[in-house]
């Protein structure tokens, strides 16, 4: 697939202030991008670089291998799906879709089962004569699709379109937006802070913090191969401990040598090393690799979230066997299930569970500010 | 407190609508008297239509009223997206209570100032004070109605926001196309608001008219009924007052009717065939 995005090097202040710093990535033809990052990390900013309206302080943007940072969004192949629908309340359902259409001198009839076909396909059909405003958030985000779907972009850029939505809606829009995609067959760049929303998505995923890209890859590249403690914690559940690579194959953390598949490290290199909750097996303590005592358990329906100590340090565990709490254990872990990671800035910030509670607080209450 | 609440309903609109009843009552007056009503007639108004003066003051009003609202609808609404467009909310403000000026200003301080900068340019160009009235009339009015207009419109522009334009351009419409297509719609009601207002602020000024019309021989109805006065009240002037009154009565209802037809506009709308 030919590259159809190009950014590079692109970088944005706002009031002195670095948002993005020095971006670099493209995106292929046909593909389903999607930034992930947290709240305030640029993904927006870049979203709308790309779409023509805020130009880049420094850095070339090419579509189509053209420069384009010079071409008003109006003349630029890409249409976006904005987080707040930003339909237009004069008009109904059918003259928000047929917008685009109307501007390009477009026969009557064209228009008419160009819109039909769409309305279809958002299964909206019925809907032509309604008001917007007396749609349903769901019903509302169909529209906005469509309406950017109409002419035909090479691209679509979609900034948390499902943000607004229900659990449930959101799940089913998930999959239509991605079926929809397949169907048409041409590149949407995705925006989302939900990395599973990503994660069930994407072709590709570039996770982003404090407006620099960190890693780049497909979903099951970023989950299995996190590059970083920002990553590795950002995407999934991740214990992150300080360990120190002997040899290839070979790391010690938390007092035992075990063995793994990663190398490439120079001899005694202080690297971080992920493990995630589901790979590790609870076993006796004497058949243990690691020993330790549980702090907590939790019931999660699928799963047991177990907290150990384990030498200072608290690991999370998911297991569908019951212990109980106070209980010492044995963990077994095997050598593919171990990943290492080069230090990086935010090493140390991460991958530590002896807060857990207080984070998960701080997590919801991130959560609930986010939706004033 | 439902009685209280009634009560003070009833005085307002006593105070405010039993002069203009007794106003309107004595234009019916079949005598010349401002104390004894003796008997209802359409004298007063006979009268006043006989007079090819009122026909003509009433005219030229008019065209007046209608081109001020006009020509300050237009460039009132291009200045209030062009201050909404300004980066820097230092000049936004500044430019907000620059424009707000004139409209807190006594008319008569306006009136002045306005009659003092047309006799110097008028001395400049070397023209007299006859050649004042129609045109310096319509440049004053346009003047004195721009802060309403504006006033009107910037709230629904920053209500607005960007979003609409954005998605506008974004679908490929040029920044004009996006403006006429998108944005206008939506500001409508402050926009018809704004144009409802400078018309009858326009209609209904005295003070500013007076200064401006240099010694030309153009005259509006205030400009009239206030040289009537001077010789000696006649109740055809309260018929002629009367019918400002219903007109703006009229146009009252007109604007508020058609704001009500909007919202209901809104939920029909067609697929065009
Ligand atoms: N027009 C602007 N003027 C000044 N600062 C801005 C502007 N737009 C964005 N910023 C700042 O840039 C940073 C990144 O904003 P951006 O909207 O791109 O984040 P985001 O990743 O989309 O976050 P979210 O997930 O909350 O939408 C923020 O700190 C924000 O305050
Ligand atoms: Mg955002």
């Amino acid at each position: 697939m030919a590259k159809l995005i190009e950014l590079n090097g692109i970088s944005k202040s706002f009031d002195g202030e670095k948002v993005l710093d020095s971006i670099n990535f493209y995106i292929r033809d046909g593909e389903f991008v999607t930034l992930l990052g947290p709240s305030g990390c640029g993904k927006t900013t870049l979203l709308r670089i790309i779409g023509g309206f805020e130009t880049a302080d420094e850095g070339n943007l090419y579509f189509d291998g053209v420069e384009i940072s010079d071409v008003p969004a109006h003349k630029r192949n890409i249409n976006t799906v904005f987080q707040k629908y930003a339909l237009f309340p004069h008009l109904n359902v059918y003259e928000n879709i047929a917008f685009p259409l109307r501007l390009k001198k477009i026969s009557e009839e064209d228009i008419q089962t160009r819109v039909r076909d769409m309305l279809g396909m958002v299964k909206l059909s019925g809907f032509e004569n309604k008001s917007v405003s007396t749609l349903s958030g769901g019903q509302q985000q169909r529209v906005a699709i469509a309406r950017a779907l109409i002419s035909h972009p090479k691209v679509l850029l979609l900034d948390e379109p499902l943000g607004a939505l229900d659990l449930k809606l959101r799940k089913d829009m998930q999959n239509e937006l991605k079926s929809i995609q397949q169907k048409i067959g041409i590149t949407f760049v995705y925006v989302t802070h939900d990395q599973e929303e990503a994660l069930s998505m994407s072709d590709t995923i570039a996770v982003m913090a404090e407006g620099e890209i960190q890693q780049i890859g497909t979903p099951t590249d970023i989950y299995n191969e996190p590059k970083n403690a920002f990553v590795a914690d950002f995407i999934g559940e991740s214990n992150i401990v300080d360990g120190i690579m002997l040899e290839d194959n070979r790391v010690k953390f938390s007092g035992h040598i075990f063995d793994c598949v990663d190398g490439g490290f120079g001899e005694n290199e202080a690297v971080d090393v992920v493990v995630r909750p589901e790979d590790v097996d609870v076993v006796a303590p004497e058949a243990g690799m690691l020993t330790g005592k549980v702090t907590s358990v939790t019931f999660k329906g699928v799963h047991y979230e177990i907290i150990v100590d384990i030498r200072g340090f608290k690991w999370m565990i998911q297991s569908t066997d019951y212990v109980s709490p106070e209980a010492t254990i044995g963990i077994y872990i095997e050598p593919d299930a171990i990943h290492i990671m080069k230090k990086s800035k935010y090493s140390g910030m991460f991958g530590d569970y002896s807060s857990f509670s207080d984070e998960m607080d701080r997590l919801s209450d991130a959560d609930a500010a986010e939706e004033f | 407190m439902k009685h209280l609440s009634r009560i003070y309903l009833i005085l307002i609109f006593g105070i405010l609508y039993i002069p203009i009843l007794t106003l309107i009552l004595f234009s019916f007056n079949a005598e010349n008297s401002t104390a004894v009503f003796s008997g209802f007639s359409f004298r007063w108004y006979i009268e006043l239509f006989n007079s090819p003066d009122t026909f003509e003051a009433l005219r030229n009003t008019l065209i007046l009223a209608v081109l001020s609202a006009l020509i300050s609808t237009v460039i009132g609404t291009a200045a209030a997206e062009g201050i909404y467009r300004m980066r820097s909310k230092l000049m936004k403000s500044a430019i907000s209570s620059v424009t707000n000026i004139p409209m807190m200003n006594p008319d008569i301080v306006t009136g002045m100032s306005m009659m003092l900068f047309f006799v110097a340019v008028f001395g400049i160009l070397g023209l007299s004070g006859d050649s004042m009235g129609f045109v310096t009339m319509l440049i004053a009015h346009v003047t004195f109605c721009l802060p309403y207009v504006i006033l009107s419109v910037l709230p629904r522009i920053n209500e607005l926001g960007n979003s609409l334009s954005e998605a506008a351009l974004d679908l490929g419409c040029t920044p004009i196309q996006a403006f006429f297509k998108v944005k206008l719609p939506n500001i409508m009601p402050g926009v018809i608001s704004g144009m409802v207002m400078a018309f009858t602020m326009s209609l209904d000024d005295f003070v500013i008219s007076y200064f401006v019309v240099g010694s030309s021989s153009f005259q509006t109805l205030p400009l009239l009924i206030y040289s009537m006065t001077k010789k000696k009240v006649t109740p055809d002037m309260y018929a002629l007052s009367t019918l400002v009154v219903v007109t703006i009565f009229i146009l009252l209802v007109i604007s508020n009717l058609k704001s009500g037809k909007r919202v209901g506009d809104k939920r029909k709308g067609g697929v065009k065939k």
